[in-house]
């Protein structure tokens, strides 16, 4: 199954959008919810990055039967040193990112605990794409 | 604690899940940095919070949260509520500071994570 959506700049009232209907298809197909919680609390950290960083991007989630591959791509201005941005508490985040409870630097590290398998891809001025994989049983 | 009880020490309102009162929760964590409250694994205690958006709404949906006392007297929009009861969610609005609630809830029992 192949999944798509479309993530907006700056828009913060629709950021989870993409997460919530991934949630809900998980759950459709009896994936533990522990599973899924794992799922879509990376994902929903990646398309807020995708808000808050860049230009808003794509979201694609593939489902097969033992494994969920998603990707959050970006045309934004890129992460310049993806180890900085790796560690807790790194942030370049301004504050209106910070008023929505977010910007504190534990995203990406928190992306990193809950998939099996984490890509980030990511080349100045050009954009960034977070490939996350989870194995789902 | 049952959830009506919570209710009653804090003075809140109810706003969404009143038909749930009387659901069970022992936990507690409260924060206003949505990425703490998306740290906190496979446990799904009760939220107090004075961060008052759509991303609250959010980060409970996707964390399994479903009780969500906000504190300070932030009143959440009917878009934010709407979407809680979607998610079958409990959303509750006290006047007292952070502070007081949380002193309040601890000393009548409920449970830190860590
Ligand atoms: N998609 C992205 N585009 C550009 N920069 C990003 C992107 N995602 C993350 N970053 C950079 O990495 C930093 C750390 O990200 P993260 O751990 O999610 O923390 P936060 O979002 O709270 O700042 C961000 O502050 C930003 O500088
Ligand atoms: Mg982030």
């Amino acid at each position: 199954m192949h999944f798509e959506y479309t993530v907006i700049e700056g828009d913060f009232v629709n950021a989870g959008s993409a997460s919530s209907s991934v949630k809900k298809t998980l759950k459709q197909l009896n994936v533990s919810p522990a599973i899924v919680k794992r799922v879509v609390v990376a994902l929903y950290e990646a398309e807020v990055n995708a808000i808050a960083h860049a230009y808003g991007g794509v979201v694609t989630a593939d489902i097969e039967s033992n494994q969920i591959t998603m990707r959050v791509i970006d045309k934004g201005p890129g992460i310049p040193d993806i180890e900085w941005a790796m560690q807790e508490g790194n942030s370049t985040a301004r504050p209106e990112v910070r008023d929505m409870g977010f910007g504190a630097g534990m995203g990406l590290p928190n992306i990193k605990k809950n998939v099996d398998q984490l890509n980030v891809q990511s080349t100045v001025g050009v954009g960034t794409t977070v490939e996350m994989i989870v194995n789902l049983c | 604690m049952k959830l009506k009880q919570i209710a009653e020490l804090l003075e809140a309102k109810v706003l969404c899940g009143e038909e749930r009162l009387d659901d069970n929760n022992d936990y507690c964590f409260s924060s206003d940095l949505m990425s703490d409250v998306l740290t906190l694994g496979d446990q799904n205690p009760i939220i107090v919070t004075g961060l008052c958006t759509m991303q609250t709404i959010r980060t409970c949906e996707m964390g399994n949260l479903e009780v969500v006392v906000f504190v300070r007297k932030k009143k959440p929009t009917p878009e934010m509520i709407e979407l809680a009861e979607e998610n079958g969610m409990i959303l509750l609005s006290s006047d007292f500071s952070m502070f007081k609630a949380c002193g309040i809830l601890y000393q009548n029992g409920l449970k830190p994570l860590f």
